[in-house]
């Protein structure tokens, strides 16, 4: 279907070819297929790398319908809306459309509306809609809770939606598709566009957006954008440098710095803030020829991003250092090399990435991966070997949250009253909830209107009613307004300001925004990093963080800075392959090579399927360090109830540290006479999973996620205009623990506990890890610690991530402060 | 308070075996119990401050649907207490019920349940803000303030240093800091010349002992009582932090 042959000749009208010829361009096959598709009245998901006139080609249809209607003076209507995951790039997007309109001569309207769009601007869109509208799920979201949504939409002819694969597999994704759902109720002509980049699996991407009453998969046809030339990925080898642990990459910042000033323009990709600004403080300390070298991740004020991003966009930066912020979004053609610090995670993450470097199709994007500890090198190689072979991660699909669902209900509630039975019609017809069970369905409605308590005394306190015609509405106008001014599907961590301290501890100006988490971290008097200069920590008041600069002061690295991204099982599987093809070793530098021989002379390599489990004395304590290669979310998980197994045996655990790759307990009794199969046997997921996730805090915040997501709980309120998430005036888990013991089957419960099995504690794939070591664990009992043990082992005492530690021993620990202090 | 805070005053503490907090206030003997009571054994008087029974249902009515559970919660820890204690007398320090209407909103069985705490012992309802009334139906006596085993209790706090005087309606929580993080939890706040007790109610909100509240209130740095899983932990003020 790429191929433009097949396509009949009259599909560009002359006003489109002379434009493209008056560019010096010729409309590419891919382009000719979306107006070919379009005019059939089909659905299609057009799937190309960045760079290949994928938006332009998902307009052109529209452009061209638009073109071919006779000029009318009536008042326009709504004819394609258009959605980006980014407010940017939806900004962006009107800009790059208004040009060709403008040089068509074409008298066609498109505007952008995002949350940062004017308050005139968004109030006349409502009444005089353009026929092109540039937003985001949001404010759809919103326009569909609106009063009158029905004819607002009732002509339109198309969405378009882009970058779907950074938003299918998310509860931003579900609130999506439950919104499209909607539209094509209003508007039944609809067409649905897909815009995507290159995916491992187009199917799941078809079955998020088609419309399941109609036909699902079937209905939408796949358009393929030319491949586009191969990316040249290189890993720095940094031969005799590669550190045995950490994730700084401290060791390769010269090599850095002498790439970036060889090239035009650099972006270098990191995992984490503290890592931006611990990379962003290095370059500048080398940067002799002063190159201009920014800063841009999502802590720092609004406008300095802004000012970043401009100076990017008229081409004076030689290097922005940057977190997933800049993953996707406008276009900065001069870009000529990606920089990967640290560890890539998966190869699909990459390859959007690499792809921000080069956005022209006949020249290959530039990307050098820099790891910073060793098993990071093996990562590394594993991840330029799948890019080349073109294999990415997959996403595994996903079931619709049932909180997301709570919202849209309510949301269609607020617009106009609803049949129960057509609303689970249309809910049903939607991707991510096309299996949903009426029961469910029935629940979220309950949940909605009175709460879902079985202890029914909320009845008159009723959100959405029945009437006397069968239809749900909701209560009252507040109510609607209310719910308005929660929309969306994004909960943000509690963000505290970070201001200069002033005399008599008030605080001056704002440097940025930090999360509530980090600041966790840090203790008065401690010196760290932010915006790119050192500060020292004086004290945290109710919502500022108050700093002083401390320049030239060491400033402290949190070590838990690895990644927030897990791992993908596809690239953990490939450094296993790797580590275990010793013919393979040649591709990775010396002294890597000689550490992957002294930890096969020493104690062993496993083979491909198997996990290796060490156990050793070390001081007084016992260790056991197994490998499973399953990030550090299912590492974690599987600690805990391996401490819990290993007290129940007797031996007395002591403590334990994971990575992305390890993990080690220690305990005061040997292990090494463990039956290791009874300890790692996959009926751990029972009931020690389930008395452990009931108190643990990981539930409790994935309650309070859910709980503001479904509206129990709001976060704005109108007439307030401070958003901050720390303005709910009650504690979540206090209502979290008596609903857990007053109706521990309560819907939001389920919700957490759902999330927090995919997400925060990634239960999944630890099941999967457990049956695939079965039978498969080779166990080396050794008399010292192995080459591979030593990273995980330097880890020791330097985790300080909030919550894993016992909360006990906290309090006890302050208790005995408390003694010395008195005996002193 | 920081400049106290540099010398340390020795305070006289012991952990009992139930986990409770024994310290003296002023001449009385107290016992801080984990739950969040305070227990004066001479009298056998069992003191809670701050219920806000009925906090879920006003928050409903005003549609945020909260679970309807935080009164049963609430008076099933009550229950364990008088179970455990079997109190001749039951002091509800004010702020009992969230609001104004929170009685007329108690579910019926709750209501048997308040019923049946006050069978065969006084209750006294000392009045708060939330509740300046009393209650309408509900059976125990009405009181602005209460003498008991040398003690003064009342509902609010007053300012400046007040020996004697054991109040509630600030809600303390610490934030307790050590070298591996830090927890929050409720507790009791105390210089032994007064004492603060913690909020009972389920849904109660804690207010950081380091807030401008406390200020004045104290004659040295206070001892705090955070409640723990199930015993009362002392904690110096250089471990408390801010929120």
């Amino acid at each position: 279907m790429a191929d433009s042959a097949g396509l009949p000749a009259d599909l560009l009208p002359p006003r489109f070819a002379d434009w493209f010829a008056s560019r010096g361009w010729s409309p590419r096959a891919h382009q000719l297929a979306m107006i070919e598709r379009a005019r059939a009245g089909r659905d299609s998901l057009l799937i190309a790398p960045t760079g290949g006139g994928k938006t332009l080609a998902g307009f052109l249809p529209t452009l061209i319908d638009l073109a071919s209607q006779p000029p009318s003076n009536g008042p326009t209507s709504l004819h394609t809306l258009y959605i980006s995951p980014l407010k940017a790039l939806a900004v962006d997007v009107e800009r790059n459309l208004n040009a060709p309109i403008a040089q068509m001569g074409l008298r066609i309207t498109a505007e952008s509306r995002t949350g940062d769009t004017g308050i005139s601007r968004r109030q006349r869109q409502r009444v005089k809609p353009p026929e092109i509208l540039l937003t985001t799920p949001e404010q759809l979201a919103l326009l569909c809770a609106w009063e009158g949504a029905r004819l607002y939409f009732e002509n339109l002819e198309c969405v378009i939606l882009d970058e779907i694969h950074t938003l299918h597999a998310s509860k931003r994704g579900d609130l999506l598709a439950l919104d499209l759902a909607r539209i094509s109720q209003f508007a039944p002509r609809m067409r649905r566009v897909g815009l995507s980049a290159t995916v491992d699996d187009p199917e799941v991407i078809k079955a998020w957006m088609a419309d399941h009453a109609k036909g699902g998969n079937d209905t939408i046809d796949l358009v393929r954008g030319p491949p586009g030339a191969e990316p040249v990925v290189e890993v720095l080898l940094s031969e005799g440098k590669v550190p045995w642990a950490g994730h700084t990459a401290q060791h390769a910042m010269q090599e850095v710095y002498d790439v970036i000033a060889k090239s035009r323009t650099a972006l270098v990709f990191v995992n984490t803030r503290f890592q931006a600004e611990f990379a962003f403080q290095e370059l500048w300390r080398l940067n002799e020829d002063a190159l201009p070298i920014a800063l841009h991740h999502g802590s720092l004020a609004a406008e300095q991003r802004r000012k970043v991003e401009a100076a990017m966009a008229r081409g004076e930066l030689r290097a922005v250092v940057c977190t997933s912020t800049l993953d996707l979004g406008i276009d900065w053609g001069d870009v000529d090399l990606v920089i990967q610090l640290a560890s890539p995670k998966g190869a699909s993450r990459m390859v959007q990435r690499i792809g921000r470097a080069n956005h022209r199709l006949d020249e290959p994007s530039r990307a050098l991966f820099v790891p910073a500890n060793r098993f990071e090198m093996l990562e590394c190689q594993a991840a330029r070997e799948a890019i080349a072979e073109n294999k990415l991660d997959g996403d595994p699909p996903r079931l619709g949250a049932l909180d997301v669902l709570a919202q849209h209900v309510m949301g269609c509630a607020c617009s106009e009253p609803f049949d129960m039975l057509r609303l689970y019609d249309e809910v049903t017809s939607s991707g991510p909830y096309r299996a949903l069970p009426w029961e469910d369905f029935e629940q979220v409605v309950d949940f909605v209107s009175t709460g879902g308590y079985a202890l029914k005394t909320y009845d008159r306190f009723r959100r959405i009613v029945k009437g006397q015609d069968g239809l749900w509405r909701v209560r009252n106008l507040e109510t609607a307004q209310r719910h308005r001014l929660n929309v969306g599907a994004i909960v943000s961590p509690a963000m505290l300001a970070v201001r200069i301290a002033m005399r008599g501890g008030r605080g001056g100006r704002k440097i940025g925004e930090i999360e509530e988490g980090m600041v966790e971290m840090l203790e008065p008097g401690e010196t760290f990093v932010f915006a790119g200069q050192v500060w020292r920590l004086v004290a945290v008041t109710n919502l500022d963080v108050l700093v002083q600069p401390a320049p030239g002061a060491d400033p402290k690295m949190p070590s838990w800075g690895g990644s927030k991204f897990a791992l993908s099982t596809y690239l953990a599987k490939r450094v296993r392959q790797l580590m275990y093809d010793q013919a393979h070793w040649s591709v990775l530098p010396a002294d890597v090579r000689e550490w992957l021989e002294a930890q096969r002379d020493r104690s062993l390599i496993p083979e491909e399927d198997e996990m290796l489990l060490e156990t050793f004395a070390r001081g007084h304590r016992q260790f056991m360090v197994c490998y499973p290669f399953e990030g550090r979310l299912a590492h974690t998980t599987l600690a805990m109830l391996l401490t819990r197994r290993l007290e129940r045996m007797g031996r007395g655990p002591l403590g334990f540290v994971c990575n992305d790759y390890a993990l080690a307990v220690w305990a005061i009794k040997p292990l090494e006479a463990v039956d290791f199969a009874e300890l790692f046997d996959e009926d751990m997921l029972g009931d020690d999973l389930e008395a452990w996730l009931a108190e643990s805090f990981m539930m409790k915040r994935a309650f309070k996620g859910c709980a503001i997501i479904a509206g129990l709980i709001e976060r704005r309120f109108p007439g307030q205009t401070q958003k901050s998430g720390r303005q709910i005036t009650f504690s979540t888990d206090l209502i979290y623990d008596t609903l857990r013991r007053h109706q521990p089957d309560h819907l939001l419960l389920r919700c957490a506990r759902d999330d927090a099995a995919t997400g925060l504690v990634d239960v999944a794939r630890l099941g999967q890890m457990l049956a695939r070591i079965k039978g498969r664990i080779r166990h080396s009992p050794l008399e010292h610690l192995s080459p591979f043990s030593v990273p995980i082992l330097l880890e020791i005492g330097k985790e300080r991530s909030p919550g894993h530690s016992g909360e006990t021993m906290i309090l006890r620990e302050a208790e005995e402060d408390l003694i010395a202090e008195a005996l002193q | 308070m920081n400049a106290l805070a540099e010398r340390a005053f020795a305070y006289d503490y012991a952990v009992a075996e139930c986990g409770s907090l024994r310290v003296t206030i002023g001449a009385a003997q107290a016992m801080l119990r984990a739950s969040g009571a305070l227990w004066l054994a001479a009298e056998r008087a069992l003191v809670v401050a701050d219920l806000h029974l009925e906090k879920g249902s006003s928050y409903a009515s005003r549609g945020q649907m909260l679970p309807p559970y935080d009164t049963r919660e609430t008076l099933r820890r009550l229950a364990a207490e008088v179970t455990a204690l079997t109190p001749a007398i039951i002091v509800l320090l004010g702020d009992t019920f969230h609001d104004r209407s929170s009685e007329d909103r108690l579910a019926a069985d709750d209501a048997q349940r308040l019923r049946d705490l006050a069978r065969g012992r006084t209750l006294i309802w000392v009045v708060g803000n939330h509740d300046a009334d009393g209650p309408r139906a509900l059976p125990g006596e009405v009181a602005d303030e209460l003498s008991l085993c040398g003690l003064i209790l009342r509902h609010e706090p007053q300012a400046g240093l007040q020996p004697r005087e054991v109040a509630g309606h600030l809600h303390p929580a610490a934030r307790v800091r050590a070298t591996r993080g830090s927890v929050r939890r409720r507790c009791f706040i105390t210089d032994a010349e007064r004492l603060i007790l913690p909020a009972f109610g389920a849904y109660a909100g804690g207010l950081n002992v380091r807030d401008a509240a406390f200020a004045g209130l104290f004659a040295r740095s206070p001892l705090a009582g955070a409640l723990g899983r199930d015993r009362v932990h002392a904690v110096g003020w250089r471990s408390l932090g801010p929120d």
